[in-house]
């Protein structure tokens, strides 16, 4: 499987990463090795296996519905790129 | 003093013959001598480190100390330190000062250990070298012109060189192991789940679990003692009772019955590694350990599963870097979508940027069943393999890593030929296995470690087995000349 420069700006974009043209390149070479890598997966067949997502059979442990945690804005935000009355600055959305 | 094992100074500050505000001076002088050439810090606590050892101190004079209380530590700088910067070895976190402090950093101040500093690391825990640190590469005691391995190269060299009693250390694919056998020391990954994951910079939820870097297994059971046990802010924290990993480490070993991977000891594997594998091997069976070959079939797809599950999960994980929260932003963002491209593009270097691609692709539209299925079950494969041999077999046993430590730069070509590094380790990581390095041997003056991967939750069979090694060999009492 080899990847091309179409399917590494796809990609990018949707990992929002902003890629120069050398990255690019350097990353269609580097990807396609390791799709090459990756792809041994298919030597084996594993039609009737079941999907592992985690080590350990663990279901979700549950707790009682009640206020635990206490208000940590201002230590939050203290290390926030940018804020203001408490809240978090971005470049505008909408006009 | 500060050249003993954590064990000794814990028992030296029992009896009151050096004090922790003593060891602490020490350790700082050493680390101000040697840290500019080996980088294995990137952050030193001074300030810190001799005010938590005055109060431990203090504390004992009231009678109050525990095991751990006054020992100097480091920890991997991806557990977060309120106060502290934690960088994950990136230019994304370089800013970073937690709020808070991770389980395992909790843990370790209320036992009063001392936090000397935070060790480098490949950028969020990626890489096999500790090259991909945005703060530069470690450099190996051993050879200054070779790595420490990775990701947590820098709690490796700086237990190797004696710039800390012992330190905390994360591993997702190999990255306590490996490191541990590239500079003799003792690394333990326990079970998944056996340590929190709270406050450790997330990589790859499925596999990262925290662990130790020590000179012995002995000293490896103390922090144990420290750091494992349930913590319900970790949803997958185990509550599996905790042992005192301490008391069973003189068990004989008679009847143990060891299983070699035929495929760990095959093609790729360096001649003089494998034959100080087998010495070590043999020297269990004078304690009375039976040996016998064991298949795990599908271990040749272990890093190719690998480089799905981490990479996917990672591309979700750091999907949180976005310049809004904490850490980096890029200047003038024109707009919302410039902004997080910028900032995540200037504020990751190259391998985190490779790894978040793979795995976007691997997790995007139309190759979700072909590649994350896959591995998903290509991992059941891997971890069905390893039941099947602990119906056998106690433990398994093999190299650590294929070889020696290499030269800073050799393998920067190709990031398939680093991925390929992991090739011994990361499949315990895939089946969620407890594993140990051990030092078993020198090749041309540079450590080989034993790996011994143990059933779930058996940390302290493992320990108990890699400390019976070390009463009968001297291997993991060297220690790199100066």
């Amino acid at each position: 499987m080899s990847i091309e420069l179409a399917d590494v700006e796809n990609i990018a974009h949707l990992a929002r990463l902003h890629l120069s043209d050398a990255e690019k390149q350097e990353a269609a070479k580097s990807m396609s090795n390791i799709l090459g890598l990756i792809d041994q997966m298919q030597s084996v067949d594993t039609a009737n296996v079941e999907p592992l997502a985690h080590a350990f059979d663990a279901v979700q442990r549950l707790r009682e519905d009640v206020v635990t945690e206490t208000d940590h804005r201002d230590e939050l935000q203290e290390i926030a790129p940018e804020t203001e009355d408490g809240l978090f600055l971005v470049p505008k959305v909408i006009e | 003093m500060i050249d003993s094992g954590l064990a000794q100074i814990s028992r030296a500050l029992a009896d009151g013959k050096v004090s922790s505000t003593e060891l602490t001076q020490d350790y700082l002088k050493r680390i101000a001598t040697e840290n500019g050439d080996l980088n294995a810090y990137i952050t030193v606590c001074e300030e810190l480190a001799l005010s938590q050892a005055k109060a431990a101190d203090e504390r004992r004079s009231k009678g109050e100390a525990g095991a751990f209380t006054g020992i100097p530590i480091a920890h991997k700088d991806l557990f977060c330190t309120q106060g502290i910067r934690t960088s994950c070895g990136s230019r994304m976190l370089d800013n970073f000062i937690a709020p808070y402090n991770a389980s395992v950093v909790e843990r370790f101040n209320a036992a009063g250990a001392v936090t000397l500093g935070k060790t480098n690391m490949d950028e969020f825990a990626m890489g096999s070298s500790n090259e991909t640190s945005f703060y530069g590469p470690v450099k190996n005691p051993w050879d200054r012109s070779r790595v420490p391995g990775g990701s947590s190269g820098g709690s490796a060299a700086a237990v190797a060189a004696r710039l800390c009693a012992g330190a905390t250390a994360t591993d997702t694919g190999g990255s306590i192991r490996q490191p541990a056998s590239f500079t003799n020391i003792t690394g333990l990954k326990p079970t998944y789940g056996r340590i929190s994951r709270w406050g450790m910079v997330a990589f790859a939820s499925s596999l990262d679990q925290a662990g130790t870097m020590t000179q012995s297994a002995e000293d490896a059971a103390l922090m144990l003692n420290v750091m494992a046990g349930l913590d319900t802010r970790d949803s997958t924290s185990s509550d599996v009772p905790v042992e005192n990993y301490s008391a069973t480490l003189d068990r004989p070993l008679d009847g143990l019955k060891i299983g070699i991977p035929v495929q760990h000891f095959s093609e790729g594997l360096e001649p003089a590694v494998e034959q100080a594998i087998r010495d070590a091997i043999a020297e269990y069976e004078k304690m009375g350990a039976t040996v016998k070959e064991v298949s795990l079939d599908n271990s040749h797809l272990s890093v190719s599963a690998y480089y799905v599950i981490a990479p996917a999960e990672a591309s979700a994980n750091l999907s949180r870097y976005d310049g809004v929260r904490y850490g980096y932003r890029c200047a003038n963002p024109v707009d919302l979508e410039d902004m997080y491209k910028r900032t995540r593009s200037e504020g990751f270097g190259a391998e985190v940027k490779r790894r978040i691609m793979v795995g976007t692709y691997a997790l995007s539209a139309g190759y979700y069943d072909a590649y994350y299925i896959k591995a998903q079950k290509i991992r059941r494969l891997i971890k069905n393999d390893f039941q099947k041999a602990f119906g056998e077999v106690d433990v398994i046993m093999g190299p650590t890593s294929p070889h020696t430590a290499f030269p800073i730069g050799s393998k920067n070509d190709d990031p398939v030929k680093m991925y390929l590094e992991d090739i011994y380790t990361i499949a315990v990581n895939l089946a969620g296995l407890p594993g140990i390095s051990v030092p078993a041997g020198m090749v041309n003056g540079l450590p080989v470690g034993l790996q011994i991967v143990g059933r779930d939750f058996a940390e302290a069979q493992l320990l108990n087995v890699a400390h019976k090694f070390q009463q009968i060999t001297d291997w993991h009492t060297q220690a790199p000349g100066k």
